[in-house]
């Protein structure tokens, strides 16, 4: 008896994979023939621009940066400006985060500085919704539930997630 | 001295009349959450890990891209691929890939097809952006970078 089971267990142990369907989720824009040529005028102090080039240096707002632990924290006082600090954003409908890559970054860098885009807008809307990042994260993913529903709507009410991610520029391969 | 003598005379085997029941409990706990793989994923995938993970719900509406080196690298070179189901395929493709992807779903749930790319870590941006623009174009714009959960670190 244990050694047939034990056997199935063996099998089932050797073939298993536990399924992981969690990352970080996107929403891309339309496709280029969708959107009319528009000349928008976005101001300059409304974008955060953030770079990073084929040799996976990170350039924020013009500046190299080596160190991202402050990176999440600029962001999100970045959008929160409200206008207080005339070189930063009028108001966090109008700021912008602009990513912008080379061809040659690594997936990995790009990934890293996604999550900490994507954890500042986050916390901001955890935070505004009074829950903690891991329940909003956790709300978001499952709308089809009232309560969770409540809960993003609360939190992403007046900050829309304005992420410019821009098409690579041709540097290194 | 005889105090001790009688210490190690007591009986120290395991029962064992219990595996059977141990054994097949760990047994139903496999097989109910292993899902057998379909396909072979024949690039590497080494998946970078991060800290703001989302998970999807609906497992119907995700479609697999993997990108990455392939596995046999004398066969197939050494450049990063794009693989879909059983085969590799080329960015143009993408179109095609992703409305069959979504004419195999309910007409009611085919704007909610989520792409997930597995994506190795050595992956370069370039090639991933072109699969973006594919699927721009194929309107599957919900897409998920496939990632792990990053240990707690003390920042």
């Amino acid at each position: 008896m244990a050694d047939i089971a034990f056997l199935l267990l063996t099998f089932f142990l050797m073939t298993t994979t536990i399924a992981n369907d969690r990352g970080l989720i996107l929403q891309l824009p339309p496709p280029p023939e969708a959107l009319p040529p528009e000349d928008i005028k976005i101001q300059e102090h409304n974008m955060f621009k953030i770079q990073i080039n084929s040799s996976d240096a990170l350039l924020v707002e013009g500046n190299p940066m080596s160190d991202v632990s402050g990176l999440k924290d600029d962001i999100k006082k970045f959008i929160m400006n409200n206008g207080a600090d005339p070189l930063s954003s009028d108001s966090p409908e109008k700021a912008i985060v602009s990513f912008k890559t080379d061809r040659g970054t690594s997936h990995k860098r790009f990934v890293e500085i996604l999550d900490i885009i994507q954890g500042a807008y986050y916390d901001i809307y955890a935070d505004q919704a009074g829950v903690s990042n891991e329940r909003f994260r956790k709300a978001a993913s499952d709308l089809n539930d009232g309560d969770n529903r409540a809960i993003y709507e609360k939190g992403k009410k007046g900050y829309p997630m304005n992420l410019s991610i821009a098409e690579p520029t041709k540097g290194g391969n | 001295m005889s105090k001790f003598k009688k210490k190690t005379q007591v009986k120290q085997e395991i029962p064992t009349s219990s595996m059977p029941e141990v054994v097949f409990m760990l047994l139903f706990f496999f097989m109910v959450t292993t899902q057998l793989r379909k396909t072979s994923i024949e690039v590497q995938q080494r998946i970078p890990d991060a800290t703001q993970l989302r998970k999807l719900i609906r497992k119907t509406l995700v479609a697999n891209l993997y990108i990455g080196e392939p596995r046999k690298t004398m066969e197939f070179g050494k450049e990063p691929k794009i693989q879909a189901d059983d085969v590799f395929i080329e960015p143009k493709d993408i179109v095609l890939w992703a409305t069959r992807k979504k004419d195999a779903l309910a007409e009611a749930e085919r704007d909610q097809l989520t792409v997930a790319l597995k994506v190795d870590n050595e992956a370069k941006r370039g090639i991933i952006a072109d699969v973006e623009t594919e699927l721009r174009k194929a309107n599957a714009r919900k897409i998920l970078y496939s990632t792990l959960e990053k240990k707690k670190e003390n920042l």
